[in-house]
């Protein structure tokens, strides 16, 4: 068969549908395998109970509890520092000096494994600041190891918004403050939450940090200072110590449906209050 | 000239460097009050460029120098003392594109005075009335007020961003080549809008339409690039002077279409 235009078309077209397919296959086998697995193990007493007998009996409430609590503390901290330093990378510096040691700081931070961050944690926050294992030591892991993500994608956003409409509000004699607020935050904001929400996605499924900065405490913890095991610490102690494959499995698959829950409560919560009106 | 009008923009020895590039020489212009003042001349000659020095919209580009001046009313643009805040309300600007925000009609017109501080209700729907009135999109879109703006034509949208403008209340408009993404028809309807406008608002436009020009200026600036690359201001003039009589070579080649 010759080459003309008109098969490599054809070739092109069938070889990025086959791709894309088996992409879709593989990560939907996935679930599906682990949900099978997953679901029938979860019930109301898996889910409000905490585990006994170092998890072969009983739920996971309290890594449930772990998990949100450690989740929620980095992406408050992070989140003013990472969209703050986007909005000055951005729109505040013209390509000087500190801004390079920034973005190539950055860079580094997202290119190293999460174990190392686990390591400065707890170095730093459990041996230096004495904070011990605890949710407020994890949180601070977490939100320095999710840093670059949420700057690179916040940035992105906030470069993406068209150059005419800081033209317009300056032309308006808008200030750089108004101009940022009332024509840039509105049409990046999109974009920011979007690396929010994967930022969160990150933090739900932190591993290797969380065990040498949050611990692998089982009680239900009273406040931030107490140490609490995370689902995915929980998840591969179960596995690995050869506990429990079975709560494994209603684990990873609570895990994957509060990703899935956090996912779409969070793009419900920006269409109804964030994009409307465009 | 038409020297009966008082001046309303002057400019002195104007210069301006993008870097180590000479962008305009020397520019020297009196630009007058309530009447259209069209800046013409081929691709690339700093016709923008010098629009954009009225309201210091060069100054958001990194490496950009000004020697010499302009002054709106005696007040010096490039002054120590100049408030580019307040020069910017005072001249307004219409942009090449229709660049609508992905707002509603309403929000689109009240983001300026709204950041100039009014805030009362009844005064923003007021202002939002008066200059959808002056641009006569008022009947057109009264009812659709929250709807978004992207979604009217893209001369409705060009019509919006001249409201957009007057919205601050500008004493001078300025309109960098503000018809050539639209058609025909919308067009016409800038044209007639600059003309009813011009007796209130003093308007520059800058296109490359030279029969826009002879239709709606008052007075014309035709701009080249020297030898040297840089862009001069080679005639200022009466419209009907220029295209009748035009004292420059230069200005005589390129409105008979030798060149440009």
């Amino acid at each position: 068969m010759r080459i003309t235009a008109r098969n490599a078309e054809k070739t092109a077209k069938i070889l990025i549908w086959t791709i894309a397919l088996m992409v879709i296959a593989v990560l939907i086998f996935i679930i599906i395998f682990i949900l099978y697995r997953g679901l029938p193990v979860i019930n109301w007493n898996f889910l409000t109970e905490i585990p006994r007998r170092s998890g072969r009996e009983g739920g996971i409430a309290s890594p449930i509890i772990g998990t949100l609590s450690v989740t929620a503390l980095a992406v408050l901290i992070a989140m003013p520092f990472g969209v703050g330093t986007a909005f000055y990378l951005a729109e505040y510096t013209k390509g000087g000096i500190i801004t390079r040691i920034i973005r190539f700081c950055t860079e580094s931070l997202a290119g190293i494994p999460s174990i190392i961050y686990g390591l400065f944690g707890f170095i730093f926050f459990l041996d230096v600041l004495g904070l011990g294992w605890s949710i407020l030591s994890g949180g601070l892991t977490v939100a320095i190891m999710i840093l670059p993500t949420l700057i690179r994608t916040a940035e992105e956003s906030i470069r993406s918004v068209p150059k005419s409409y800081r033209e317009v509000s300056f032309s308006l004699g808008g200030t750089k403050w108004q101009t940022i607020r009332k024509a840039v935050v509105p049409s990046a904001i999109r974009g920011i939450a979007n690396g929010i929400i994967l930022s969160v996605g990150r933090c739900v499924a932190e591993t290797a940090a969380l065990i040498m900065t949050a611990g692998y405490e089982l009680i239900m913890p009273r406040s931030v200072f107490d140490s609490s095991r995370s689902l995915a610490v929980h998840f591969y102690t179960l596995v690995m110590d050869g506990i429990s494959e079975r709560n494994a499995y209603g684990t990873a698959a609570v895990l994957i449906i509060l990703v899935f829950f956090i996912n779409v409560v969070a793009n419900m919560l920006i269409n109804r209050f964030v994009a409307k009106g465009r | 000239m038409a020297g009966h009008r008082k001046s309303k923009i002057e400019t002195k020895a104007l210069n301006l460097y993008y870097g180590d590039f000479h962008a305009l020489g020397d520019v020297t212009a009196e630009i007058p009050e309530r009447a259209i003042t069209a800046i013409i001349g081929p691709s690339g000659c700093g016709k923008s460029s010098l629009l954009r020095l009225f309201n210091r919209m060069n100054d958001l580009i990194p490496g950009v120098r000004v020697e010499g001046n302009a002054f709106l009313d005696a007040m010096p643009i490039y002054g120590k003392n100049t408030d580019v805040v307040q020069l910017r309300k005072r001249i307004g600007m219409v942009f090449q594109k229709p660049n609508v925000f992905p707002m509603s009609i309403n929000e689109n017109i009240v983001i300026g005075p709204k950041s100039h501080g009014i805030k009362d209700k009844a005064d923003l729907n007021a202002i939002t009335e008066r200059c959808l009135t002056q641009v006569a999109l008022w009947h057109e879109v009264k009812d659709i007020l929250r709807k978004p703006a992207l979604e009217l034509s893209s001369g409705q949208q060009q019509r919006l961003c001249i409201a957009r403008a007057l919205s601050v209340d500008p004493e001078v408009i300025l309109m960098d080549e503000s018809c050539s993404a639209l058609d025909p028809e919308s067009t016409m309807k800038i044209e007639a809008l600059m003309l009813e406008l011009a007796k209130q608002y003093t308007i520059i436009i800058v296109t490359h339409n030279m029969e826009q020009a002879i239709r709606v200026s008052d007075i014309s600036a035709f701009m080249m690039i020297d030898d040297e690359k840089i862009g001069r201001l080679v005639e200022f003039s009466a419209t009907s002077d220029m295209f009748s009589n035009p004292k420059d070579k230069r200005t005589e080649d390129y409105i008979t279409g030798r060149f440009g």
